[in-house]
């Protein structure tokens, strides 16, 4: 069972660069979404801002594109107002580790059932190509002639550490290895985060199709992703040594964040609770 | 009759249970209880005050001449013995020494010690309270049951029966007769009208003097079936609140100072997505950190125009509790009417100020979400943000109609919600949600005014000062002063009506405010020309109290 | 004389290198030249364009009539066409399917092929264009060294521009430029701003890229190794202002930028500095907003805004641009300011002077001095622990740099404080150091600049206006006076707290007053009439993210009049 991709097709005029990352981040979201045999409007996209954030307006399901940095606390007050909606972050990786690094270290204690892609093209895109959080040490760019200064943040390690339930990786290059772990995250209770390596054609003359298409590998059967231990090494791995793809780290044992808390979890979503003012005139006895 | 009660000590020390409990009984004793707290912004140590006045009439503010002082610390004597009235009486344990005539000592502490519990020992003081201002005991048994566990209401009981039996009678007190009534403080009251009024879903970061909202709320969580969340920091507080008011939900946010500042550029989020807000800012001193558990009015200027761009916004300031129970109510209708943004302004002091009020009335109230069906709309062609001649566009809750979806963008959009840059597109999106302010408009509430019905001098102020002006009113008409005073509760966009009235025959216009540079004066001054020649500021973090108005008007203004 | 050339296509298509090019070709050459771009917020595609104008006389803004529209693609026709004059031009690939009757065809791809490269296809557009104004391609060889660093493609490029030059005809023509040897710059208004930091004396600026400030995050970092200067990309903007703040209470002359969102994000931070008096001079360069708004575009809507940033009343000064001279001096000004008074000093900006280019005088660095009120230990009253906010008779504490000093340690509180910078509750040292705070605003009065008055002498309508808007306002009058319109303006640079004197005597003269502004709800004008009570009889605003050009304000100012 699968529902017609082309429900997925918005009509909106795209914006990207030709042969940027983001297209194949965009299809791999509609075969999963297909696949999922799910219809537009049970979906939602919630997005920050940067190139990889306008990903809302360029398939057709429920979109938020709120602020720089922000895209994971809206999609947190979404998931609560209606948790039958499938909720889905997708933002770069400026916008997420940079601007919004507060709440990326913080969902992850939240466990939310959400799915996170970071369109991880290690540079910043639409301010024109200055460092990145995930930029290289010593990487020239547009502004830091002289090589960016900083460590490069490790997303993955660090949400491993952090308990995040789900990690995995992939590449924008290969829709089907993508559109599979997105169907993974998705079908995952709890948070799921995907970091995606995505070329930025335009800005990042270091990292690109060919650099990731020659260092990646992907994870095989034998690999046991609820190793915790073994998840923190290969989030370790990274250049020429080569670099994992697929999940890298699964804890199905997790409580989601909606679970937690016990009427959410077993009463209707909060989008349809039902209260009238005079519900709450009980509520005066504290004040007698 | 009206009596002013002070409890002074260090943090720590149980002052807020004693205060929280003699309330009570005051209040089921049938008497009209204002209470206020100055604290520092410390756990442990420092000095904190409470002062409880009570009346058989209503009170609206605190006053700063005292009946009783209870003592539990030596600083109690360095800062307050200058306000005990001539025939006070400043009641202590031994611990604390004031050689005057007015000291009653008791050795509560030892009192305690005797009956097993050592911690009673403000138990005995609360007695001898009671008995100094000639009241009977009723009420406390139930009150003190209500509070405790059997074992320890049952010290408490004999520790107040003690203390009772200790002293001597030195006031008369007549029968409360106040019917029908709650004490209830400024913050409580807006999460109360939270509630009542059909919030699903809070978040904030804890921060003085608001986080109290939050706190009642979230202890109904389960019992109302809403969500409070504490949020990672301010900024996803209200990141938060817009995404689940996007999704449908009604939703609330408060904070206080630099906590408000970090949600500006948020406020703008909501204002562009037309997302249905309310903000609670309970302000309390800057700049920066400033006075962490003091109050102010000083966010005002700030809040007008908070946030880069322009976006339509509605302002109101609460007046007293049971206002800040309605207006919570109204602010969360007016948001989803309009799909727009409503600030409460509220203050530390209020937030922090309990006050006997009549039981609100939850009756007439109603939650009126303006939410459109799958009815409602042509389905084929609903855009949401399509361009009406209202400005306000049908909303639906999205994931609820198959076959439509909902976007909703930060930057500017066309009808559909998608990224535009076309120069008409703009202009016709940014007079669409202009012109929420010109139908808010028809929604304003005047000013209150009160006091001489041709005055010469009117008093202006907002919010909070409304029992200040109340009570420094009525002292000034006593004087044979030709005085009234307007209360401003909406103030953006301002209600003119009786303002351009009264400015017409008055001689003198004054201002009071608890700030520097007299905010509501510069926003009546650049709304419709009229100025107040005079202004009484307060920017110290203490509130202004009524006879200190009525002094400084006496002074500076008559 | 002078001209007007518009340049579009979509991004990606090289649009703002061939203006760049081109620009500096008739600077070069000797004209006054001014540009602006107006490019959309995306990497690839839309479409973006910029405008050139030329001439003889010194120029103050962009201009909407066209003389030439070099198209390289349809949308470019589509778009501009219905603003080309009688007697203008259009110029696109002959490839491009248009049936315009007025465009010239030519081959310019394939010459540029020809010559060895498509890639240059512009730069025989560009020698199409001087030949249209019979402006020789000769001694441009050395300017192209500035847009390219490979041997061959300067060649490239410079056989392209004689291609082109041999392949069209004159149309227009020109007077003999009057700057030739004249030492003229041309420069942006975030350049400017750049430029005007570091000859300041700016040690620490830190950033996070947001459009359209970061131009001068840019050009510091490129400057950063040769002046020994550091320039940090922050996290996020909290951190960026709080970066500065640390470094200008540590002794570091530091200043911070940002637009929209992201200067909303530093208010909370312009408090601790306004607090803990630490000199701090942020430039926000406007964008529309709200929230994203229109992130390339410009607007004048964070006035309101920015006079009040933060909460409770703190003091600032605001000084608004307007035109790219006063972006250098008063960056410079600013930065001074705020170490005489350890004041927290806002600089605003706007995407359209940010992004458009000028040819003015070169800048005069002999007068500039860099004033820091940095006290010296021994001009300090005390006895046992230094005071960092000790009273004093105009309230500025004598401020002495953490570290530099034995035995002296220096405080900073986000509290209030008292004078040796410890948390302090007390209501006697509140009042205090709230009037010591904001009695700054009374010493900074004295500082302040009038705006500047353009026009007759008793006017009887009054324009009123500030920063960028200056440009449109003087081509405006300009065209206003041959038609001897009794009218006048004023130009608001400093703005916050507002000079008050000319604004009350020409109110006092003037029978109308008219606010414009590029904003929606008139803040300037609001301003003025919370300040002095002046009502004003009208309002122009233009709000859709483009700056007025000097005719299209006129024609709005003769509707309204």
């Amino acid at each position: 069972m699968a529902t017609d991709i082309k429900l997925f097709n918005s009509n909106d005029e795209n914006a990207w660069c030709p042969g940027c990352g983001n297209f194949g981040i965009l299809n791999s979201l509609k075969k999963a979404f297909s696949e999922l045999d799910l219809l537009p409007h049970q979906i939602l996209i919630s997005s920050g801002i940067g190139q990889a954030a306008k990903t809302p307006h360029y398939i057709n399901v429920n979109g938020f594109n709120g602020l720089h940095g922000r895209s994971l606390p809206p999609a947190l007050g979404a998931k609560i107002a209606n948790k039958d909606l499938k909720i889905l972050v997708t933002s770069g990786d400026g916008d997420t580790y940079g601007e919004g690094g507060n709440h990326f270290i913080h969902n992850i204690r939240r466990n939310l059932d959400i799915t996170h892609l970071v369109h991880d093209n290690q540079i910043y895109g639409l301010t024109k190509g200055q460092g990145s959080p995930t930029t290289a040490k010593g990487q020239v760019t547009t502004m830091q002639l002289d090589g960016v200064r900083v460590d490069p943040f490790n997303p993955l390690a660090t949400a491993i550490t952090m308990g995040a339930t789900f990690v995995a990786r992939s590449f924008s290059g290969d829709v089907n290895h993508l559109a599979h772990l997105i169907q993974e995250g998705m079908k995952h209770e709890g948070y799921a985060l995907i970091d995606i390596l995505q070329p930025c054609v335009t800005f990042n003359k270091v990292n690109t199709f060919k650099w990731y298409k020659d260092r990646i590998y992907k994870l095989d059967e034998n690999y046991d992703p609820t190793n915790k231990m073994e998840a923190y090494k290969k989030a370790n791995e990274w250049g020429d040594e080569g670099i994992p793809i697929g999940i890298l780290y699964r804890n199905e044992d997790a409580t989601s964040f909606v679970d937690r808390i016990p009427h959410l979890r077993d009463g209707k979503p909060l989008v349809d609770r039902e209260w009238k003012p005079l519900d709450a005139k009980k509520f005066m006895e504290d004040f007698r | 009759m009206r009596y002013n009660i002070l409890i002074g000590g260090s943090a720590g020390q149980g002052m807020d249970t004693f205060s929280v409990l003699l309330e009570k009984i005051l209040k089921r004793k049938g008497y009209y209880v204002f209470s206020n707290k100055d604290y520092m912004s410390r756990v442990r140590g420092g000095h904190n005050f409470i002062q409880i006045r009570f009346s058989t009439e209503p009170v609206y503010s605190y006053d700063d001449e005292l009946d009783i002082i209870i003592g539990f610390d030596q600083n109690t004597v360095n800062f307050h013995s200058d306000k005990l009235k001539e025939n006070g009486v400043f009641l202590c344990d031994e611990n604390v020494k004031w050689e005057d005539n007015r000291t009653i000592t008791i050795p509560m502490l030892k009192i305690a010690k005797e009956i097993g519990h050592a911690r009673v020992f403000g138990t005995v003081g609360m007695g001898a309270v009671l008995k100094i201002l000639g009241m009977s005991d009723s009420k406390v048994d139930e009150v003190f049951e209500t509070k405790w566990e059997k074992e320890t209401s049952e010290s408490n009981k004999e520790a107040f029966k003690r203390g009772y039996h200790y002293v001597e009678s030195r006031f008369e007190s007549k029968e409360g007769t106040a019917e029908n009534t709650i004490l209830i403080n400024g913050n409580q009251a807006i999460a109360l009208g939270a509630i009542a009024g059909g919030v699903s879903f809070y978040s904030a970061y804890p921060m003085t003097p608001s986080t109290s909202i939050m706190t009642y709320i979230s202890s109904k969580e389960t019992e109302a079936n809403l969500v409070v969340e504490q949020a990672e920091d301010e900024i996803a507080a209200i990141n938060m609140a817009i995404g689940a008011s996007f999704t449908g939900v009604r939703t609330m946010t408060g904070t206080s100072g630099g906590g408000f500042s970090l949600m500006t550029e948020a406020l703008g989020l909501a204002g562009i997505t037309e997302i249905p807000l309310v903000v609670a800012n309970v302000q309390r001193p800057g700049p920066a950190t400033g006075l962490p558990t003091r109050t102010e009015q000083s966010d005002l200027s700030f809040i007008l125009t908070a946030s880069h761009g322009e976006i339509p916004r509605m302002v109101l300031a609460v007046k007293d509790p049971e206002d800040a129970f309605y207006q919570t109510v109204r602010a969360l209708n007016i948001a989803d009417k309009y799909q727009m943004l409503v600030i409460i302004l509220n203050d530390q002091y209020l937030a922090d100020a309990t006050q006997t009020v009549d039981e609100f009335n939850f009756d007439n109230l109603s939650i009126d979400r303006h939410i459109a069906t799958a009815s409602d709309i042509d389905l084929e062609n609903y855009k949401r943000y399509e361009v009406t001649e209202s400005g306000i566009t049908p909303r639906v809750i999205l994931g609820k109609i198959e076959g439509l979806t909902v976007i909703a963008d930060s930057d500017e959009h066309t009808e559909e919600g998608h990224i535009t840059e076309s120069s008409e597109v703009r202009i016709e999106q940014m007079q669409k949600r202009m012109k929420r302010m010109d139908l808010l408009r028809e929604e304003l509430i005047e000013p209150d005014y009160f006091g001489d019905e041709d005055p010469e001098t009117l008093l202006i102020g907002w919010g909070s000062m409304y029992g200040g002006l109340r009570e420094a009113t009525e002292l000034l008409q006593k004087d044979g002063h030709k005085v009234g005073s307007l209360v401003f509760g909406d103030i953006y966009p301002l209600p003119t009506n009786l303002l351009e009235q009264y400015s017409k025959s008055v001689k003198t216009i004054v201002n009071v405010e608890q700030n520097y540079t007299g905010q509501l004066a510069k926003l009546i001054r650049q709304e419709t020309g009229i100025h107040c020649e005079k202004n009484i500021l307060k920017y110290d973090g203490r509130q202004l109290y009524a006879k200190e108005i009525y002094s400084r008007i006496k002074e500076e203004v008559l | 004389m002078n001209y007007n050339i518009l340049i579009g296509g979509a991004a990606g298509q090289g649009v703002a290198t061939t203006g760049k090019i081109l620009e500096s070709i008739l600077k070069r050459k000797g004209y006054f030249v001014f540009t602006n771009k107006d490019y959309m917020s995306r990497v690839r595609g839309g479409h973006n364009f910029t405008q050139i104008r030329f001439g003889n006389d010194e120029l103050y803004s962009h201009n909407s009539d066209l003389d030439i529209i070099l198209a390289f693609n349809k949308e470019t026709i589509i778009n501009h066409s219905s603003r080309l004059k009688d007697n203008g031009i259009i110029i696109c690939d002959y490839n491009i399917d248009t049936d315009n009757y007025t465009v010239n065809k030519l081959p310019l791809i394939e010459t540029a092929k020809d010559v060895g490269n498509a890639k240059v296809f512009t730069s025989v557009a560009i020698g199409a264009i001087l030949k249209a104004f019979d402006i020789e391609v000769n001694n441009t060889t050395n300017l192209l060294n500035k847009f390219f660093k490979d041997e061959n493609l300067i060649n490239l490029n410079y056989a392209a521009l004689v291609r082109g030059y041999d392949m069209f005809k004159n149309v227009f023509t020109v007077s003999e430029p009057k700057l030739i040897n004249k030492d003229t710059i041309s420069i942006n208004g975030n350049q400017a701003i750049a430029l005007g930091a570091l000859a300041g004396g700016v040690t620490f600026y830190s950033a996070y890229p947001m459009a359209p400030s970061t131009g001068i995050m840019k050009y510091l970092y490129s400057k950063s190794n040769s002046m020994n200067i550091l320039v940090e990309q922050a996290e996020d903007e909290i951190a960026a202002i709080n970066m500065a703040i640390g470094a200008s209470y540590a002794g570091a002359r530091s200043m911070t930028a940002s637009s929209g969102g992201g200067f909303s994000l530093m208010v909370e931070g312009l408090g601790l500095a306004a607090i803990t008096e630490t000199p701090l001079v942020v430039v926000n360069v406007q964008r529309p907003g709200p929230a994203t708004g229109l992130p390339t575009r410009t607007a004048q809507g964070d006035l309101g805004f920015v006079i009040n940033s933060s909460q409770d009343d703190l003091p600032l000064m605001v000084i608004s641009l307007k035109n790219h001279q006063d972006a250098f001096y008063q960056t410079i000004r600013a930065l001074n300011l705020a170490d005489k008074y350890q004041l927290l000093v806002i600089i605003l900006s706007d995407q359209y002077l940010a992004d458009s280019s000028s040819t003015i005088e070169k800048f005069n660095f002999d007068d500039i001095k860099i004033d820091r009120n940095i006290a010296k230990k021994n001009n300090c009253k005390y006895s046992d622990t230094y005071k960092r906010y000790e009273y004093t008779d105009d309230g500025i504490s004598p401020r002495l740099i953490p570290g530099n000093h034995n035995n002296i340690t220096v405080l900073a509180d986000s509290h209030e404080h008292n004078e040796y910078g410890n948390i302090d509750e007390s209501k006697k040292n509140r009042i205090n150091m709230m009037d010591k705070r904001m009695n700054k605003i009374k010493l900074v009065k004295k500082d302040l600049i009038e705006p500047e008055y353009y026009g007759m002498n008793n006017p009887e309508t009054l324009l009123v206006a500030w920063g960028s808007s200056e440009g449109s306002i003087k081509e405006a009058l300009e065209l206003l006076s041959k038609e001897n319109v009794s009218i006048g303006a004023l130009v608001f640079g400093d703005i916050w707290p507002l000079p008050i004197k000319k604004m009350i005597q020409y109110s006092n003269i003037a029978k109308t007053i008219i606010s414009v502004e590029h904003n929606h709800s008139n803040q300037l004008a609001k301003l003025i009439s919370q300040e002095l009570q002046i009502k004003f009889t009208d309002n122009i605003n233009k709000y859709d993210g483009r700056q007025f050009s000097g005719y299209e304000l006129y024609k709005s100012i003769k509707e309204v009049l």
